[in-house]
Protein backbone atom coordinates (compact mmCIF):
# COMPACT_ATOMS: atom_id res chain seq x y z
CA UNK A 1 0.00 0.00 0.00
CA UNK A 2 3.12 2.57 0.71
CA UNK A 3 4.03 1.66 -2.53
CA UNK A 4 0.58 2.74 -4.28
CA UNK A 5 0.76 5.77 -2.15
CA UNK A 6 4.27 6.66 -3.75
CA UNK A 7 3.07 5.91 -7.27
CA UNK A 8 0.76 8.41 -6.61
CA UNK A 9 2.50 10.79 -4.62
CA UNK A 10 5.02 10.66 -7.94
CA UNK A 11 2.65 11.09 -10.71
CA UNK A 12 0.90 13.75 -8.86
CA UNK A 13 4.10 15.84 -8.81
CA UNK A 14 4.76 14.62 -12.49
CA UNK A 15 1.75 15.72 -13.75
CA UNK A 16 1.40 19.57 -11.85
CA UNK A 17 5.04 20.23 -12.88
CA UNK A 18 3.85 19.37 -16.34
CA UNK A 19 0.63 21.34 -15.98
CA UNK A 20 2.55 24.36 -14.41
CA UNK A 21 5.00 24.15 -17.73
CA UNK A 22 2.06 24.00 -19.98
CA UNK A 23 -0.76 26.49 -17.91
CA UNK A 24 2.46 28.45 -16.41
CA UNK A 25 2.96 30.68 -19.76
CA UNK A 26 -0.83 31.48 -19.84
CA UNK A 27 -1.18 32.81 -16.82
CA UNK A 28 2.16 34.83 -16.98
CA UNK A 29 0.97 36.34 -20.30
CA UNK A 30 -2.33 37.56 -18.39
CA UNK A 31 -0.62 38.89 -15.06
CA UNK A 32 2.03 40.49 -17.07
CA UNK A 33 -0.68 42.12 -19.47
CA UNK A 34 -1.69 44.23 -16.27
CA UNK A 35 2.30 45.30 -15.48
CA UNK A 36 3.74 48.41 -16.50
CA UNK A 37 6.14 48.27 -19.59
CA UNK A 38 8.80 48.92 -17.51
CA UNK A 39 7.57 46.41 -14.85
CA UNK A 40 7.46 43.79 -17.70
CA UNK A 41 11.24 44.30 -18.58
CA UNK A 42 12.98 44.26 -15.00
CA UNK A 43 15.11 41.86 -13.72
CA UNK A 44 14.29 39.33 -11.77
CA UNK A 45 10.67 39.41 -13.51
CA UNK A 46 7.98 39.46 -11.22
CA UNK A 47 4.88 37.14 -11.06
CA UNK A 48 2.25 39.57 -9.65
CA UNK A 49 2.00 42.95 -10.97
CA UNK A 50 3.45 45.25 -8.46
CA UNK A 51 0.84 48.10 -9.81
CA UNK A 52 -2.59 46.66 -11.12
CA UNK A 53 -2.00 49.13 -14.67
CA UNK A 54 -4.71 48.74 -17.85
CA UNK A 55 -2.22 51.01 -19.71
CA UNK A 56 -1.39 48.25 -21.99
CA UNK A 57 -5.03 47.61 -22.91
CA UNK A 58 -5.96 51.32 -23.24
CA UNK A 59 -2.80 51.92 -25.58
CA UNK A 60 -4.41 48.80 -27.69
CA UNK A 61 -7.65 50.19 -28.35
CA UNK A 62 -6.31 53.65 -29.43
CA UNK A 63 -3.50 52.81 -30.82
CA UNK A 64 -4.96 49.74 -32.77
CA UNK A 65 -8.45 49.09 -34.16
CA UNK A 66 -9.22 46.48 -32.43
CA UNK A 67 -12.87 46.51 -32.07
CA UNK A 68 -13.05 45.98 -35.75
CA UNK A 69 -10.46 43.30 -36.21
CA UNK A 70 -12.49 41.50 -33.22
CA UNK A 71 -15.44 42.00 -35.38
CA UNK A 72 -14.08 41.00 -38.37
CA UNK A 73 -12.77 37.83 -37.07
CA UNK A 74 -16.12 37.29 -35.69
CA UNK A 75 -17.85 37.86 -39.01
CA UNK A 76 -15.40 35.49 -41.25
CA UNK A 77 -15.67 32.96 -38.56
CA UNK A 78 -19.03 32.70 -37.99
CA UNK A 79 -20.03 32.45 -42.12
CA UNK A 80 -17.30 29.83 -42.26
CA UNK A 81 -18.46 28.05 -39.55
CA UNK A 82 -22.40 27.84 -40.71
CA UNK A 83 -20.71 27.17 -44.56
CA UNK A 84 -19.11 24.48 -43.11
CA UNK A 85 -22.40 22.96 -40.89
CA UNK A 86 -24.62 23.24 -44.25
CA UNK A 87 -22.20 21.93 -47.17
CA UNK A 88 -20.75 19.25 -44.92
CA UNK A 89 -23.50 17.89 -43.87
CA UNK A 90 -25.05 17.77 -47.05
CA UNK A 91 -22.88 16.34 -48.30
CA UNK A 92 -21.93 13.73 -45.49
CA UNK A 93 -25.48 12.88 -45.59
CA UNK A 94 -25.21 11.69 -49.52
CA UNK A 95 -21.91 9.75 -48.66
CA UNK A 96 -23.12 8.09 -46.22
CA UNK A 97 -27.31 7.51 -47.14
CA UNK A 98 -27.44 7.83 -50.86
CA UNK A 99 -26.58 6.21 -53.41
CA UNK A 100 -25.40 7.82 -56.24
CA UNK A 101 -22.94 7.07 -59.29
CA UNK A 102 -19.40 8.64 -58.16
CA UNK A 103 -20.04 8.11 -54.63
CA UNK A 104 -16.88 6.53 -53.93
CA UNK A 105 -14.30 9.06 -56.04
CA UNK A 106 -15.75 11.72 -54.83
CA UNK A 107 -15.48 10.93 -50.87
CA UNK A 108 -11.54 9.45 -52.04
CA UNK A 109 -11.39 12.59 -53.54
CA UNK A 110 -12.07 15.17 -50.87
CA UNK A 111 -10.59 12.21 -48.28
CA UNK A 112 -7.27 12.71 -50.30
CA UNK A 113 -7.28 16.52 -50.30
CA UNK A 114 -6.12 16.02 -46.11
CA UNK A 115 -2.80 15.23 -47.12
CA UNK A 116 -2.24 18.29 -49.46
CA UNK A 117 0.04 20.75 -48.00
CA UNK A 118 -1.66 24.17 -47.38
CA UNK A 119 1.10 25.44 -49.45
CA UNK A 120 0.13 23.52 -52.77
CA UNK A 121 -3.16 25.66 -53.03
CA UNK A 122 -1.93 28.61 -51.27
CA UNK A 123 -0.28 30.58 -54.47
CA UNK A 124 -2.66 29.79 -56.68
CA UNK A 125 -5.68 30.22 -54.74
CA UNK A 126 -4.35 33.70 -54.25
CA UNK A 127 -4.59 33.88 -57.72
CA UNK A 128 -8.18 32.73 -58.11
CA UNK A 129 -9.22 35.24 -55.55
CA UNK A 130 -7.39 37.72 -57.46
CA UNK A 131 -8.83 38.05 -60.42
CA UNK A 132 -12.54 37.11 -59.03
CA UNK A 133 -12.12 40.62 -57.28
CA UNK A 134 -12.16 39.76 -54.08
CA UNK A 135 -8.92 40.75 -52.30
CA UNK A 136 -9.45 42.47 -49.67
CA UNK A 137 -13.14 41.58 -48.74
CA UNK A 138 -14.89 39.42 -46.64
CA UNK A 139 -15.54 37.17 -49.88
CA UNK A 140 -12.13 36.30 -49.92
CA UNK A 141 -11.51 35.70 -46.58
CA UNK A 142 -14.15 33.15 -46.46
CA UNK A 143 -14.83 31.47 -49.61
CA UNK A 144 -11.65 29.23 -49.49
CA UNK A 145 -12.71 28.03 -46.42
CA UNK A 146 -16.33 27.07 -46.79
CA UNK A 147 -16.08 23.46 -47.63
CA UNK A 148 -13.65 21.89 -45.56
CA UNK A 149 -12.78 17.98 -46.23
CA UNK A 150 -12.10 17.43 -42.73
CA UNK A 151 -16.29 18.43 -42.07
CA UNK A 152 -17.13 15.55 -44.39
CA UNK A 153 -15.25 12.99 -42.76
CA UNK A 154 -16.59 14.20 -39.61
CA UNK A 155 -20.38 14.19 -40.89
CA UNK A 156 -20.01 11.25 -43.36
CA UNK A 157 -18.55 8.95 -40.39
CA UNK A 158 -21.41 10.40 -37.84
CA UNK A 159 -24.02 9.32 -40.29
CA UNK A 160 -22.99 5.87 -40.92
CA UNK A 161 -23.82 4.80 -37.34
CA UNK A 162 -26.95 6.11 -37.74
CA UNK A 163 -29.62 3.74 -38.47
CA UNK A 164 -31.37 3.36 -41.99
CA UNK A 165 -34.57 2.42 -40.31
CA UNK A 166 -35.16 6.18 -39.49
CA UNK A 167 -35.06 7.50 -43.04
CA UNK A 168 -36.76 4.76 -44.39
CA UNK A 169 -39.62 5.18 -41.98
CA UNK A 170 -39.70 8.70 -43.22
CA UNK A 171 -39.44 7.93 -46.76
CA UNK A 172 -42.52 5.17 -46.56
CA UNK A 173 -43.96 7.70 -44.74
CA UNK A 174 -43.57 9.60 -48.07
CA UNK A 175 -41.71 12.71 -46.70
CA UNK A 176 -39.64 13.98 -49.22
CA UNK A 177 -35.37 13.52 -49.57
CA UNK A 178 -35.27 17.65 -48.60
CA UNK A 179 -37.65 17.66 -45.48
CA UNK A 180 -36.02 14.10 -44.60
CA UNK A 181 -32.63 15.58 -44.45
CA UNK A 182 -34.06 18.90 -42.39
CA UNK A 183 -36.67 17.20 -40.46
CA UNK A 184 -34.72 14.07 -39.34
CA UNK A 185 -31.15 13.97 -40.04
CA UNK A 186 -30.18 17.07 -39.05
CA UNK A 187 -31.91 17.10 -35.57
CA UNK A 188 -30.13 13.80 -35.26
CA UNK A 189 -26.85 15.15 -36.07
CA UNK A 190 -26.77 17.62 -33.10
CA UNK A 191 -23.73 16.29 -31.68
CA UNK A 192 -21.48 16.35 -34.65
CA UNK A 193 -22.77 19.28 -35.85
CA UNK A 194 -21.77 20.61 -32.24
CA UNK A 195 -18.62 19.57 -32.28
CA UNK A 196 -17.83 20.28 -36.21
CA UNK A 197 -19.52 24.38 -35.37
CA UNK A 198 -16.88 24.37 -32.39
CA UNK A 199 -13.67 22.91 -34.31
CA UNK A 200 -14.54 25.01 -37.71
CA UNK A 201 -14.99 28.56 -35.21
CA UNK A 202 -11.60 27.43 -33.65
CA UNK A 203 -9.79 26.83 -36.53
CA UNK A 204 -10.97 30.44 -38.32
CA UNK A 205 -10.81 31.89 -35.65
CA UNK A 206 -6.90 31.33 -35.05
CA UNK A 207 -6.48 31.05 -39.26
CA UNK A 208 -3.48 33.31 -40.14
CA UNK A 209 -1.49 33.08 -43.31
CA UNK A 210 -4.26 33.56 -45.58
CA UNK A 211 -6.00 36.96 -44.03
CA UNK A 212 -2.25 37.99 -43.91
CA UNK A 213 -2.06 37.77 -47.65
CA UNK A 214 -5.71 38.89 -48.13
CA UNK A 215 -6.54 41.35 -46.56
CA UNK A 216 -4.61 44.50 -47.27
CA UNK A 217 -6.33 47.13 -45.47
CA UNK A 218 -6.81 48.18 -41.81
CA UNK A 219 -10.15 47.42 -42.01
CA UNK A 220 -10.08 43.89 -43.26
CA UNK A 221 -7.25 42.71 -40.88
CA UNK A 222 -8.60 39.56 -38.65
CA UNK A 223 -7.14 39.78 -34.75
CA UNK A 224 -3.99 37.56 -35.20
CA UNK A 225 -3.05 39.50 -38.39
CA UNK A 226 -3.14 42.42 -36.60
CA UNK A 227 -1.33 40.81 -33.74
CA UNK A 228 1.25 39.36 -36.12
CA UNK A 229 2.18 43.10 -38.02
CA UNK A 230 2.41 45.04 -34.96
CA UNK A 231 4.57 42.00 -33.45
CA UNK A 232 6.62 40.48 -36.01
CA UNK A 233 9.23 43.07 -37.40
CA UNK A 234 8.98 46.10 -34.98
CA UNK A 235 12.58 46.78 -33.65
CA UNK A 236 11.86 47.54 -30.54
CA UNK A 237 9.04 45.56 -28.69
CA UNK A 238 6.52 46.71 -26.26
CA UNK A 239 5.63 43.50 -24.39
CA UNK A 240 3.17 44.92 -22.62
CA UNK A 241 0.73 45.65 -25.44
CA UNK A 242 1.53 42.63 -27.15
CA UNK A 243 0.78 40.92 -23.89
CA UNK A 244 -2.64 42.47 -23.82
CA UNK A 245 -3.37 41.75 -27.69
CA UNK A 246 -2.84 37.94 -26.86
CA UNK A 247 -5.35 38.52 -24.23
CA UNK A 248 -7.69 39.41 -26.42
CA UNK A 249 -6.90 37.01 -29.03
CA UNK A 250 -7.06 34.16 -26.52
CA UNK A 251 -9.76 35.06 -24.14
CA UNK A 252 -12.81 34.48 -26.06
CA UNK A 253 -11.57 31.11 -27.20
CA UNK A 254 -10.45 30.22 -24.06
CA UNK A 255 -14.25 30.92 -22.93
CA UNK A 256 -15.78 29.00 -25.66
CA UNK A 257 -13.11 26.16 -25.50
CA UNK A 258 -14.07 26.08 -21.12
CA UNK A 259 -17.89 26.11 -22.09
CA UNK A 260 -17.95 23.32 -24.68
CA UNK A 261 -14.41 21.11 -24.06
CA UNK A 262 -16.99 17.77 -24.18
CA UNK A 263 -17.23 18.53 -28.02
CA UNK A 264 -13.73 18.88 -28.38
CA UNK A 265 -12.52 15.85 -27.05
CA UNK A 266 -15.11 14.03 -28.66
CA UNK A 267 -14.48 15.22 -31.84
CA UNK A 268 -10.71 14.68 -31.60
CA UNK A 269 -11.26 11.69 -29.91
CA UNK A 270 -13.54 9.85 -32.67
CA UNK A 271 -11.71 11.46 -35.96
CA UNK A 272 -8.47 12.31 -34.42
CA UNK A 273 -7.86 15.67 -36.79
CA UNK A 274 -8.07 18.88 -34.99
CA UNK B 1 -45.75 -0.37 -68.86
CA UNK B 2 -46.47 -3.42 -70.66
CA UNK B 3 -43.03 -5.23 -69.06
CA UNK B 4 -45.02 -4.91 -66.13
CA UNK B 5 -48.48 -6.23 -67.15
CA UNK B 6 -46.97 -9.36 -68.64
CA UNK B 7 -44.61 -10.26 -66.35
CA UNK B 8 -45.25 -10.10 -62.81
CA UNK B 9 -42.31 -11.42 -61.46
CA UNK B 10 -39.93 -7.65 -62.65
CA UNK B 11 -42.94 -5.81 -61.06
CA UNK B 12 -40.69 -5.03 -58.22
CA UNK B 13 -37.55 -4.10 -60.34
CA UNK B 14 -39.74 -1.95 -62.33
CA UNK B 15 -40.88 0.06 -59.27
CA UNK B 16 -37.50 0.27 -58.15
CA UNK B 17 -35.74 1.54 -61.43
CA UNK B 18 -37.61 5.19 -61.72
CA UNK B 19 -36.96 5.04 -57.64
CA UNK B 20 -33.29 4.71 -57.71
CA UNK B 21 -32.83 7.09 -60.63
CA UNK B 22 -34.14 10.04 -58.64
CA UNK B 23 -32.21 8.35 -55.68
CA UNK B 24 -29.03 9.12 -57.67
CA UNK B 25 -30.09 12.97 -58.92
CA UNK B 26 -31.06 13.04 -55.23
CA UNK B 27 -27.68 12.14 -53.96
CA UNK B 28 -26.17 14.60 -56.34
CA UNK B 29 -28.53 17.56 -55.61
CA UNK B 30 -26.92 16.94 -52.11
CA UNK B 31 -23.67 16.51 -52.88
CA UNK B 32 -23.41 19.87 -55.69
CA UNK B 33 -22.69 22.85 -53.05
CA UNK B 34 -19.83 21.00 -51.51
CA UNK B 35 -18.35 19.40 -54.68
CA UNK B 36 -18.57 22.98 -56.99
CA UNK B 37 -16.88 25.05 -54.00
CA UNK B 38 -14.21 22.38 -53.63
CA UNK B 39 -13.71 21.95 -57.37
CA UNK B 40 -13.31 25.71 -57.63
CA UNK B 41 -11.68 26.31 -54.36
CA UNK B 42 -9.54 23.08 -53.73
CA UNK B 43 -8.82 20.93 -56.50
CA UNK B 44 -8.46 23.68 -59.62
CA UNK B 45 -5.38 25.49 -57.29
CA UNK B 46 -4.18 21.76 -56.75
CA UNK B 47 -4.06 21.29 -60.65
CA UNK B 48 -3.17 24.86 -60.74
CA UNK B 49 -0.17 24.52 -58.70
CA UNK B 50 1.14 21.71 -60.92
CA UNK B 51 0.76 23.36 -64.14
CA UNK B 52 2.31 26.59 -62.45
CA UNK B 53 5.15 24.51 -61.70
CA UNK B 54 6.32 23.44 -64.86
CA UNK B 55 5.65 27.32 -66.51
CA UNK B 56 8.03 30.70 -65.46
CA UNK B 57 4.45 32.02 -64.22
CA UNK B 58 5.64 35.57 -61.88
CA UNK B 59 3.45 38.14 -59.73
CA UNK B 60 3.42 39.98 -62.97
CA UNK B 61 1.12 37.22 -64.68
CA UNK B 62 -1.61 37.84 -61.90
CA UNK B 63 -3.74 39.19 -64.62
CA UNK B 64 -3.00 37.33 -67.13
CA UNK B 65 -2.43 33.51 -65.58
CA UNK B 66 -2.92 31.67 -68.70
CA UNK B 67 0.05 34.33 -70.85
CA UNK B 68 3.55 32.50 -69.21
CA UNK B 69 5.69 30.60 -70.72
CA UNK B 70 5.90 26.50 -70.53
CA UNK B 71 10.10 25.89 -69.02
CA UNK B 72 9.37 22.10 -68.38
CA UNK B 73 11.03 20.76 -65.13
CA UNK B 74 13.88 23.70 -64.80
CA UNK B 75 12.08 25.06 -61.35
CA UNK B 76 12.55 21.44 -59.71
CA UNK B 77 16.30 21.42 -61.02
CA UNK B 78 16.52 24.70 -59.91
CA UNK B 79 15.20 24.52 -56.56
CA UNK B 80 17.92 21.45 -55.58
CA UNK B 81 20.95 23.54 -56.52
CA UNK B 82 19.17 26.48 -54.57
CA UNK B 83 21.19 26.72 -51.24
CA UNK B 84 18.52 28.22 -49.06
CA UNK B 85 16.10 25.54 -50.81
CA UNK B 86 18.64 22.62 -49.54
CA UNK B 87 19.12 24.60 -46.44
CA UNK B 88 15.42 24.55 -46.00
CA UNK B 89 14.81 20.82 -46.64
CA UNK B 90 17.33 20.06 -43.67
CA UNK B 91 15.78 22.19 -40.84
CA UNK B 92 12.70 20.88 -42.16
CA UNK B 93 13.37 17.08 -41.91
CA UNK B 94 15.29 18.09 -38.64
CA UNK B 95 12.49 19.41 -36.67
CA UNK B 96 10.16 16.41 -37.83
CA UNK B 97 12.89 13.68 -36.90
CA UNK B 98 12.99 15.44 -33.83
CA UNK B 99 9.80 17.29 -33.42
CA UNK B 100 7.57 13.96 -33.84
CA UNK B 101 9.18 11.08 -31.71
CA UNK B 102 9.67 14.16 -28.89
CA UNK B 103 5.49 15.51 -29.20
CA UNK B 104 4.38 11.69 -28.85
CA UNK B 105 6.65 10.66 -26.14
CA UNK B 106 5.09 13.69 -24.39
CA UNK B 107 1.32 12.30 -25.03
CA UNK B 108 1.98 9.43 -24.19
CA UNK B 109 2.94 10.01 -20.61
CA UNK B 110 0.54 12.55 -20.33
CA UNK B 111 -2.14 10.49 -21.61
CA UNK B 112 -0.73 7.19 -19.69
CA UNK B 113 -0.81 9.49 -16.34
CA UNK B 114 -4.04 10.30 -16.52
CA UNK B 115 -5.51 7.34 -17.14
CA UNK B 116 -3.86 5.20 -14.40
CA UNK B 117 -6.75 5.69 -12.19
CA UNK B 118 -4.90 7.49 -9.49
CA UNK B 119 -5.67 10.61 -10.51
CA UNK B 120 -8.10 13.13 -9.47
CA UNK B 121 -9.09 16.64 -11.13
CA UNK B 122 -8.77 14.78 -14.55
CA UNK B 123 -10.83 16.80 -16.51
CA UNK B 124 -8.42 19.75 -15.14
CA UNK B 125 -5.36 18.62 -16.05
CA UNK B 126 -6.83 17.23 -19.91
CA UNK B 127 -8.41 20.76 -20.31
CA UNK B 128 -4.75 22.30 -19.50
CA UNK B 129 -2.47 19.91 -21.41
CA UNK B 130 -5.22 20.63 -24.00
CA UNK B 131 -5.20 24.42 -23.76
CA UNK B 132 -2.36 25.35 -26.49
CA UNK B 133 -3.66 23.88 -28.85
CA UNK B 134 -6.95 25.88 -29.11
CA UNK B 135 -4.82 29.37 -29.00
CA UNK B 136 -4.06 30.83 -31.95
CA UNK B 137 0.20 30.35 -32.94
CA UNK B 138 0.64 34.61 -33.18
CA UNK B 139 -0.63 34.63 -29.32
CA UNK B 140 1.80 31.87 -28.33
CA UNK B 141 4.28 33.23 -30.49
CA UNK B 142 4.07 36.43 -28.38
CA UNK B 143 4.25 34.84 -25.15
CA UNK B 144 7.28 33.04 -26.14
CA UNK B 145 9.30 35.49 -27.42
CA UNK B 146 8.69 37.29 -23.98
CA UNK B 147 9.15 33.78 -22.15
CA UNK B 148 12.41 33.48 -24.37
CA UNK B 149 13.77 37.01 -24.13
CA UNK B 150 17.21 36.70 -23.07
CA UNK B 151 16.65 39.14 -20.26
CA UNK B 152 13.55 39.82 -19.35
CA UNK B 153 12.46 36.31 -19.79
CA UNK B 154 11.26 33.59 -17.52
CA UNK B 155 13.11 30.99 -18.72
CA UNK B 156 16.44 32.39 -18.43
CA UNK B 157 16.11 33.97 -14.94
CA UNK B 158 15.04 30.85 -13.80
CA UNK B 159 18.06 29.23 -14.93
CA UNK B 160 19.90 32.25 -13.37
CA UNK B 161 18.45 31.60 -10.29
CA UNK B 162 20.29 27.63 -10.02
CA UNK B 163 23.58 29.56 -11.58
CA UNK B 164 23.50 28.84 -15.56
CA UNK B 165 23.48 31.65 -18.01
CA UNK B 166 21.04 31.02 -20.29
CA UNK B 167 21.52 31.79 -24.13
CA UNK B 168 19.63 33.94 -26.42
CA UNK B 169 17.70 31.23 -27.43
CA UNK B 170 15.86 32.54 -30.35
CA UNK B 171 18.61 34.68 -31.84
CA UNK B 172 21.63 32.27 -31.53
CA UNK B 173 21.81 29.55 -34.38
CA UNK B 174 22.82 26.81 -31.72
CA UNK B 175 19.23 27.10 -29.88
CA UNK B 176 16.98 28.33 -32.53
CA UNK B 177 15.31 25.21 -33.93
CA UNK B 178 15.63 23.53 -30.61
CA UNK B 179 13.84 26.34 -29.23
CA UNK B 180 11.19 25.84 -32.27
CA UNK B 181 11.18 22.31 -31.79
CA UNK B 182 10.37 21.86 -28.28
CA UNK B 183 7.77 24.62 -28.41
CA UNK B 184 6.37 23.06 -31.03
CA UNK B 185 6.04 19.77 -29.32
CA UNK B 186 4.32 22.07 -25.83
CA UNK B 187 1.49 23.38 -28.33
CA UNK B 188 0.88 19.57 -29.95
CA UNK B 189 1.50 17.22 -27.67
CA UNK B 190 -2.37 17.94 -26.60
CA UNK B 191 -4.79 16.70 -29.26
CA UNK B 192 -2.35 13.33 -29.20
CA UNK B 193 -2.90 13.10 -25.85
CA UNK B 194 -6.60 12.81 -26.29
CA UNK B 195 -6.83 10.59 -29.20
CA UNK B 196 -3.98 8.08 -26.66
CA UNK B 197 -6.46 8.63 -23.94
CA UNK B 198 -9.12 7.27 -26.36
CA UNK B 199 -7.24 4.40 -27.61
CA UNK B 200 -6.01 4.01 -23.79
CA UNK B 201 -9.79 3.83 -22.62
CA UNK B 202 -10.35 0.97 -24.92
CA UNK B 203 -7.57 -1.44 -23.71
CA UNK B 204 -9.48 -4.58 -21.21
CA UNK B 205 -8.79 -3.66 -17.72
CA UNK B 206 -8.75 -7.65 -17.33
CA UNK B 207 -5.75 -8.12 -19.58
CA UNK B 208 -3.85 -5.71 -16.75
CA UNK B 209 -5.65 -7.46 -14.33
CA UNK B 210 -4.20 -11.31 -15.52
CA UNK B 211 -0.76 -9.41 -16.19
CA UNK B 212 -1.15 -8.12 -12.35
CA UNK B 213 -1.91 -11.57 -11.01
CA UNK B 214 1.57 -13.13 -12.99
CA UNK B 215 3.69 -11.09 -11.04
CA UNK B 216 4.29 -8.29 -13.75
CA UNK B 217 5.19 -4.41 -12.47
CA UNK B 218 3.86 -1.55 -14.07
CA UNK B 219 7.03 -0.88 -16.80
CA UNK B 220 6.64 -4.53 -17.81
CA UNK B 221 2.65 -4.25 -18.01
CA UNK B 222 3.06 -0.80 -20.34
CA UNK B 223 5.43 -2.64 -22.32
CA UNK B 224 3.46 -5.83 -22.82
CA UNK B 225 0.15 -4.72 -23.06
CA UNK B 226 -0.38 -1.16 -23.72
CA UNK B 227 2.36 -0.34 -26.21
CA UNK B 228 1.27 -3.30 -28.37
CA UNK B 229 -2.40 -2.62 -27.89
CA UNK B 230 -1.82 1.39 -28.12
CA UNK B 231 -0.03 0.59 -31.97
CA UNK B 232 -2.46 1.88 -34.11
CA UNK B 233 -3.23 5.20 -32.48
CA UNK B 234 0.33 5.52 -32.18
CA UNK B 235 0.37 5.09 -35.76
CA UNK B 236 -1.76 7.69 -36.35
CA UNK B 237 -0.65 10.14 -34.32
CA UNK B 238 2.58 9.56 -35.89
CA UNK B 239 1.22 9.74 -39.08
CA UNK B 240 -0.97 13.16 -38.77
CA UNK B 241 2.39 14.25 -36.28
CA UNK B 242 4.29 13.86 -39.51
CA UNK B 243 1.87 15.56 -42.06
CA UNK B 244 1.39 18.31 -39.90
CA UNK B 245 5.20 19.13 -38.97
CA UNK B 246 6.66 18.77 -42.63
CA UNK B 247 4.67 22.18 -43.13
CA UNK B 248 6.34 24.07 -40.63
CA UNK B 249 5.70 27.50 -41.00
CA UNK B 250 3.77 29.54 -38.50
CA UNK B 251 6.50 29.01 -35.51
CA UNK B 252 9.31 30.58 -37.63
CA UNK B 253 7.07 33.08 -39.38
CA UNK B 254 6.17 34.49 -35.75
CA UNK B 255 9.30 34.03 -33.94
CA UNK B 256 12.34 33.96 -35.97
CA UNK B 257 11.05 35.22 -39.05
CA UNK B 258 13.45 32.20 -40.11
CA UNK B 259 16.21 33.43 -38.60
CA UNK B 260 19.38 33.93 -36.96
CA UNK B 261 20.95 33.03 -40.53
CA UNK B 262 18.38 30.81 -42.09
CA UNK B 263 18.72 28.41 -38.93
CA UNK B 264 14.85 28.03 -38.80
CA UNK B 265 13.92 28.25 -42.49
CA UNK B 266 11.58 25.83 -43.25
CA UNK B 267 10.42 24.89 -46.78
CA UNK B 268 7.32 25.78 -46.70
CA UNK B 269 8.23 29.35 -45.37
CA UNK B 270 10.86 29.28 -48.36
CA UNK B 271 7.90 28.35 -50.60
CA UNK B 272 6.01 31.93 -49.16
CA UNK B 273 8.92 33.70 -48.91
CA UNK B 274 8.94 33.26 -52.89
CA UNK B 275 5.61 33.93 -53.29
CA UNK B 276 6.50 37.03 -51.26
CA UNK B 277 9.10 37.28 -54.11
CA UNK B 278 6.81 37.09 -57.20
CA UNK B 279 8.30 33.44 -58.47
CA UNK B 280 5.35 31.97 -58.65
CA UNK B 281 6.18 29.22 -60.69
CA UNK B 282 9.04 28.09 -58.68
CA UNK B 283 6.98 28.67 -55.42
CA UNK B 284 4.57 26.07 -57.16
CA UNK B 285 7.53 23.30 -57.76
CA UNK B 286 8.76 23.61 -54.31
CA UNK B 287 5.21 22.97 -52.95
CA UNK B 288 5.00 20.09 -55.12
CA UNK B 289 8.26 18.74 -53.74
CA UNK B 290 6.75 18.87 -50.18
CA UNK B 291 3.32 17.21 -51.47
CA UNK B 292 5.53 14.39 -52.51
CA UNK B 293 7.59 14.23 -48.92
CA UNK B 294 4.43 14.48 -47.06
CA UNK B 295 3.15 11.23 -49.01
CA UNK B 296 6.42 9.47 -48.64
CA UNK B 297 6.90 10.19 -44.87
CA UNK B 298 2.94 8.70 -44.29
CA UNK B 299 3.87 5.78 -46.64
CA UNK B 300 7.32 4.94 -44.70
CA UNK B 301 5.44 5.43 -41.38
CA UNK B 302 2.95 2.61 -42.36
CA UNK B 303 5.65 0.26 -43.42
CA UNK B 304 7.60 0.88 -39.98
CA UNK B 305 4.80 1.55 -37.56
CA UNK B 306 2.28 -0.78 -39.26
CA UNK B 307 0.91 -4.38 -38.90
CA UNK B 308 4.37 -6.50 -38.80
CA UNK B 309 2.40 -9.71 -38.15
CA UNK B 310 1.43 -9.90 -41.99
Amino acid sequence: MTRDRIARTSLYVILVAGLLVVVGPFLWMLLSSFKTEAEIRSVPPTWWPSTWSLANYRDLFDRLDFPQYFANSAIVAVLVTLGNLLFCSLLGYALAKLDFPGRRALFLTVLGMLMVPGMVTFVPQFVLVSNMGLANSYAGLVLPFLAGPFGVFLMRQFLLAIPDDLIEAARVDGAGEWRIFWRVVLPLCKPALATLGILTFLSSWNNFLWPLVVATTDDKYTLPVALALYAIGQNRIYYGLLLAGAVVVVVPVLIVFLALQRHFMRGIATTGLK
Amino acid sequence: MTAVVSAPPSAEPAVAGPRRRRRRYTGWAFAAPFTVLFLVFALLPVVASLVMSVTDMRATDLRTPFAVNFVGLDNYTRLFSDDLFVRSAVNTLVFVVVGVPLTIVAAMAAANGLNSGLIRFRTMFRVGFYLPVVTSIVAIAVIWRFLLDPEAGLVNNLLAQIGITGPNWLGDTRTSLASIIVMAAWRNFGSLMVIFLAALQGIPNDLYEAARLDGAGRWAQFRRITLPLMRPALLFGAVITGIGYLQLFEEPLVMTQGGPLSSTLSVSYHIYNQFGFGNYGYAAAASYVLFVAIVALSVLQFRLLGNRDD
